[in-house]
């Protein structure tokens, strides 16, 4: 079952110089919610911001992690 | 040969997103929403008054996975405007309370809606019935 702490410490090494913080909605280590800020989401639409972060995950999105609602920007 | 033939989800999928402006799929319906991330999503389009259509992804799983291969987009519900992805339920929260959801949708925001987006759904609220369509829910 992922950990809040491993989806930060996942997003912070895909994405260079990204400061995220993660929090287990539910308690159910499956729905989450990361805050992410990243240098190089400036210039970048929302919907590609959040497809970046949704990328480090790949198929673990709707598999062990069930859903992970996002909050993006650059700084 | 055309992939007509060959996809007939992905391409039934792709005529619904041409054939409707405001086009939502969905876990359920927009009265029967089958997870707090639709229900919220549909809570805050239903907020700007502007007709949208709805497709229930859950009755087959080759709906999700044809979309999300198709929108390069993993998770549900998933809002497309004339076409083009707007995005899930956090992007969709973002734009109502910004105002710019009623601007993408062509209406004006209601003098009465509230600043805040609709919360369908509360985190430690009952379970959100999010599933991976593996299950029978029969």
């Amino acid at each position: 079952m992922p950990t809040t702490d491993e989806l930060r410490q996942r997003i912070e090494t895909a994405i260079p110089g990204a400061a995220a913080q993660v929090i287990d909605l539910t308690g159910g280590g499956d729905h989450f919610r990361a805050s992410v800020v990243a240098p190089e989401f400036a210039g970048l639409s929302r919907i590609e911001q959040h497809r970046r972060v949704y990328a480090v995950f790949g198929p673990d999105i709707g598999g062990p992690i069930h859903a992970l609602s996002l909050e993006t920007r650059a700084e | 040969m055309s992939e007509t033939t060959e996809n007939p989800i992905r391409e039934a999928i792709a005529e619904a997103i041409r054939d409707h402006e405001v086009i939502l799929f969905m876990k359920g319906t927009p009265e029967r929403p089958a997870c707090g991330f639709s229900a919220r999503t549909v809570a805050a389009l239903e907020a700007t008054q502007a007709p949208f259509a709805a497709v229930d992804i859950l009755p087959d799983p080759r709906i999700r996975q044809e979309l999300s291969a198709l929108s390069n987009w993993p998770t549900i519900p998933q809002l497309f405007v004339k076409g083009e992805l707007v995005g899930g339920c956090d992007i969709v929260s973002e734009m109502y309370e910004s105002g710019e959801l009623a601007h993408v949708l062509g209406v004006e925001p209601p003098a009465d809606a509230p600043d805040e987006a609709p919360k369908a759904a509360e985190p430690g609220a009952p379970p959100l019935q999010i599933d991976n369509n593996l299950v029978d829910r029969s």
